[in-house]
């Protein structure tokens, strides 16, 4: 770990102007923030402290839907009433990451901003075109049974690690954000940026902008949702899969439809084709299938992932599944 | 004198709570990591990134810059030291600028502060000229020694050629185990002190006599200078057997600043430079008549090692003991290439090598169609096969018994894929267990004042299983008192010696030693109240003296008298005596003990998903000193079984020649979601043979076998037989 200085201003403006120092961090909870600090991998020297910005810890009912200050901890967004009642694929997805200790620390924002879990970006001596542009990606020949299938290019194929955000990929939040005296908000499935040949931009953040608050829609498919993930151990694992699904069906007929991935893509994963086959089916394991087709139909697999295709397309068969009823 | 505890109210066997776990709970049990001396400093090492070549630069310039920074020492300013004989895990310490594999550690930073000393660690910069070809892969080599051991087998009894002529079926199969780190929780940590020319060591080990004479050895110090003391120990698993090359970095360092020097280990520096299990590939070849008895046996096993040891990691050991076989065959070789030297890791051999002799069981019960208890029973060494010595004892037709009825294996449908729970397919396994029974020569002090309160000293360490509290009991039991009148103090090597805490040999070396200091201790106080003429005592005969809750009495007689007044007319703070107990050399008995192993699974027919929902073990250990202890050690050795058959293994980029999941977020060990339902038994065994204490090693028992009862559990659930752990659901679906 290097030297680096520490402010903590009360302001969201102050924030964004001490963040547009050089090689200058946003701390809220700090999960993520100071092992890659202690690895070696991030290396700020300035660290910005946003716990003391009040209006940035609140939940707020918004038009049928809850508005999410960026603070919000992991824990209480999980365990929140109206979460629950409305929105149980987003307590489900947030419940199944990481640990009770971790998610009582962990922030709103700072889990759509967590980093990969790739192997050679978390080793500080590897080469990796996301920590080390130019440097190479040692992934694609290497060990990569945890890698991407979808999204990937041939400067990165690690995936993003966080289960909340597949969910609220699956839920079109809008992520709000304010900078240089200015405020906008953009569409999560708009906010996460492939890797292409730049895999050290992750998001369409820009210098000095602060995500302040996450908008989640009212959606009435979303009361009958679900997140189920596939992992190697039974907790305190990253997915190997994961599916956020929400189905609105009527008379056997699916009205809406929502399916986002987790632990296959380079982002988190909205199958928007697969939603498309979905609507206006009859809820059956036959129609899911169809689905599941679709949303893998452009994966890209190396040595050690090609199980991944599978298992994903089984997943979200028994995801959906498990949202009717069916066996 | 009987070895029976005077008054009946024996507190060995009683699931009695750690005596030391108020201390532990409560934060005040200081681990080598929590000892602060005056004027500390602290040490960080910088490890190499390649897996081979040469140090071509060592640029020190930046870090030597840094605020705080005493000395930064790397091959080019190290002392000078002479090459040991001793040290065969490491590679010449900070002596060449050559690298013979990925995470050898390099240089050391020491500084004021920890913070310093691992910042200025990341500005050193190494310039490499890196081998054109590095080799860390195993598997290729693996195959041209195959080939050479079938050409010319090893070990055997018997004929193996002979047996299989006379097998009606035979099995055949190749099983492969992976690289596994240990990961004690503990990290590596040493704090090196010097006094002058005497140096004392606050080490993670598990043996602090072998740590005294390695440090002596490796650092060119006489070792009657050497104090080495580990108080509590927070695992070690194998890997903390062996003296490492960043302790002796720390001594060198310590010397050198002129201050105490603490070093520990981050996580990610432990995956290499200080032991793991080796990667095996084992063949094994098995023949038996239509009736189920095993004919011939062979077992052929082939290691990954180090370029500079040669580890022999010894996976055909339970084939040799195991059944009663008149043909085995034996051989085991060692593929060397491009890693660190790997070394004993919990249950050595007999882990991995149980998974595949029992896994080649549980096929060759199929093969025939029978129960695959009852190959087990049919098959039976009612001695040991290999030495032909009565076994001092053996239970393990009792632990099939008792352990088939309580886990309901009579409720099994043999046909695999026949078991359903809802949609799960449900599969039943067993699998047999032994592990070796050791015991080394080892020394205790036992002491009684006038207060009445006894202590015991002796070197050895308490690595986390209870051997503070087993040695208060043994000693409580003979010296009349009750547990809370007994202190025991461990780990220091200024106490009498003791053996290295591996091979489960603990309990038996030590609780032998202690069973002698306090029977010594006895004695002596019945000689000093039968020769004080003031004492009530006086003129005894010694057989009918006894000492309970502090006071002696005479058998038949309303004679009696308090130790302290004992004590204090003699001038006597405190009586005390050292006795040492030493093994006999020409055994006439073969000893082990031996267990059975069950596993119950479902799996997912969709997702491949394994959950274990129960792991039962019957397990017949001689006595078992503390019921709770022990039951804790079983169940670590199951959870470590199941971590082993389902999640752990170190991952190689052969490319880059370097470990890549070297933290606990991608190096999996079962979490608590994980745990089935765990049931242990224990099979009372009385064994006057084995050691004077009565015991066998325990701990690493309930690992041997745990792998392949739930391969075969799974195998039964799903008809898939899966020849390599981890299995992980993609082998699955």
């Amino acid at each position: 770990m290097r030297p680096f200085t520490y402010a903590k201003p009360s302001q969201t403006s102050d924030a964004s102007k001490s963040l547009k120092q050089s090689n200058s961090a946003i701390i809220a909870g700090g999960t993520n923030l100071l092992d890659l600090m202690k690895l070696d991998v991030n290396q700020p020297a300035h660290l910005i402290d946003i716990n003391k910005i009040a209006e940035l810890s609140q939940i707020k009912n918004n038009k049928g839907g809850l508005l999410v200050g960026a603070l919000v901890k992991n824990s209480d967004l999980a365990h929140n009433k109206q979460v629950l009642e409305n929105f149980p694929m987003l307590s489900q997805a947030i419940l199944s990451g990481a640990s009770a200790q971790v998610r009582n620390m962990a922030s709103t924002a700072g889990n759509l901003l967590q980093r990969t879990r790739c192997y050679y970006f978390r080793n500080s001596t590897m080469p990796c075109n996301k920590r080390d542009p130019g440097s190479g990606c040692p992934a694609i020949d290497g060990y990569n049974r945890i890698h991407a299938i979808l999204g990937t290019s041939d400067s990165c194929i690690a995936t993003n690690p966080s289960d909340m955000a597949v969910a609220l990929m699956a839920l079109d939040a809008v992520i709000h954000i304010e900078g240089s005296g200015a405020k906008r908000s953009v569409p999560i499935t708009k906010f996460y940026v492939l890797p292409g040949a730049h895999p050290e931009k992750e998001t369409v953040l820009k210098d000095g902008e602060i995500i302040t608050a996450v908008e989640i829609p009212q959606l009435a498919a979303a009361k009958h949702s679900r997140y189920l993930k596939i992992r190697d151990r039974k907790s305190f694992a990253f997915a190997l899969v994961s599916v956020a699904c929400a189905l609105d069906v009527k008379n056997g007929v699916i009205k809406e439809a929502r399916l986002a991935l987790g632990g296959v893509g380079t982002i988190p994963w909205r199958c928007t084709e697969a939603e498309k086959i979905l609507v206006g089916k009859p809820a059956k394991k036959e129609t899911f299938k169809l689905a599941a087709e679709a949303a893998v139909k452009s994966a890209v697999t190396h040595k050690h992932n090609k199980f991944k295709v599978e298992l994903c397309k089984r997943t979200i068969v028994k995801a959906l599944s498990a949202l009717e009823n069916l066996a | 004198m009987s070895t029976k505890p005077q008054g009946g109210n024996s507190v060995v066997g009683k699931p009695i709570d750690r005596v030391d776990g108020k201390l532990k709970v409560t934060g005040q049990a200081k681990y080598s990591a929590d000892i602060s001396l005056p004027n500390m400093a602290y040490a960080a090492v910088v490890q190499s990134t390649i897996s081979a070549g040469k140090i071509t630069a060592i640029d020190t310039a930046e870090a030597e810059k840094v605020a705080g920074v005493l000395a930064v020492l790397t091959h080019q300013n190290a002392p000078r030291l002479k090459k040991s004989d001793n040290d065969q895990n490491n590679v010449p310490i900070l002596q060449d600028n050559i690298i013979r594999f990925a995470g050898q550690n390099i240089a050391v930073v020491v500084a004021d502060t920890f913070e310093i000393a691992t910042h200025a660690a990341d500005l050193v910069k190494v310039t490499y000229a890196p081998s054109k070809s590095p080799n860390t892969n195993p598997d290729p080599l693996s195959n041209t020694l195959f080939e050479q051991m079938q050409k010319s087998p090893g070990q055997s009894r018997g004929d193996f050629v002979a047996g299989m002529k006379n097998a009606a079926v035979k099995i055949e199969a190749t099983y492969t185990t992976p690289t596994e780190t240990h990961n004690p929780m503990e990290p590596f940590a040493t704090v090196a002190h010097w006094e002058g020319d005497k140096l004392t060591v606050y080490e993670t080990t598990q043996g602090v006599f072998p740590s005294k004479k390695s440090i002596s050895e490796m650092a060119g110090i006489p070792a009657n200078n050497i104090t080495v003391i580990t108080h509590f120990l927070g695992g070690g698993f194998g890997c903390k057997l062996s003296v490492w090359s960043h302790a002796i970095m720390a001594v060198l360092a310590a010397k050198q600043v002129k201050r105490p020097v603490k070093l520990v280990l981050k996580r990610t520096q432990m995956y290499g430079p200080v032991g793991f299990r080796p990667k095996t590939f084992q063949q094994i070849t098995l023949g038996a008549t239509k009736q189920g008895k095993l004919t011939a046996m062979k077992h052929l096993s082939v290691n990954e090692t180090s370029l500079f040891r040669q580890f022999t990691e010894y996976c055909t050991e339970p084939t040799n003991v195991m059944y009663a076989c008149p043909n085995v065959t034996t051989a085991i070789k060692q593929a060397a290439i491009n890693i660190g030297s790997p070394t004993w890791m919990r249950a050595p051999g007999d882990a991995p090598g149980s998974f595949a002799l029992e896994s080649a069981m549980d096929e060759l019960a199929y093969a025939l169609g029978i129960d695959p208890i009852e190959l087990r029973v049919k098959n039976f060494a009612d001695k040991d096969p290999e030495s032909g010595k009565p076994w001092s004892s053996n239970s393990l037709l009792e632990c099939y018994k008792v352990g088939a009825q309580r886990f309901g294996w009579a409720k099994r449908s043999p046909a695999i894929k026949s078991m359903k729970r809802g949609k799960m397919q449900v599969g039943l396994g067993v699998a047999a267990a032994t592990h070796p029974t050791y015991r080394s020569e080892a020394g205790a002090i036992a002491s009684i004042s006038s207060d009445g309160t006894a202590t015991i000293k002796s070197g050895t360490q308490d690595i986390g299983t209870g051997t503070y509290t087993i040695m208060a009991q043994v000693a409580a039991d003979i010296l009349g008192l009750p547990i809370n009148k007994i202190k025991v103090e461990l780990g220091d090597t200024r106490f009498p010696q003791t053996p290295l805490s591996g091979g489960s040999q603990t309990a038996a070396s030590v609780g032998s030693a202690v069973t002698a200091a306090a029977k010594k201790l006895l004695d002596a106080l019945f000689d000093l109240a039968i020769g004080d003429e003031k004492s009530p005592l006086q003129k005894s005969e010694k057989k009918d003296l006894e000492f309970r809750n502090g006071v002696l009495t005479k058998k038949g007689s309303k004679s009696s008298e308090k130790i302290g007044d004992l004590l204090k007319r003699n001038n006597m703070p405190k009586l005390e005596v050292t006795a040492k107990s030493t093994p006999p050399k020409d055994d006439k008995y073969a000893k082990r003990s031996f267990g059975v192993q069950f596993a119950e699974v479902e799996v997912e027919p969709d997702l491949g998903r394994v959950h274990v929902t129960r792991m039962l073990g019957a397990y017949a250990a001689g006595k078992i000193l503390n019921e709770k202890t022990a039951r804790s050690q079983m169940l670590g050795g199951m959870i470590w079984g199941m971590g082993m058959t389902l999640f752990e293994e170190t991952l190689m980029d052969h490319k880059l020649g370097r470990i890549v999941n070297n933290d606990f977020a991608e190096y999996h060990i079962p979490v608590h979601a994980d745990m089935p339902s765990f049931d242990v038994i224990f099979i009372p065994e009385e064994d006057p043979h084995v050691n004077p204490v009565g015991a066998k090693g325990v701990g690493e028992l309930a690992i041997n076998g745990a792998a392949a009862a739930i391969a075969n559990a799974i195998y039964h659930a799903t008809g898939k037989r899966l020849r390599h752990i981890p299995i992980t659901l993609d082998q699955l679906f």
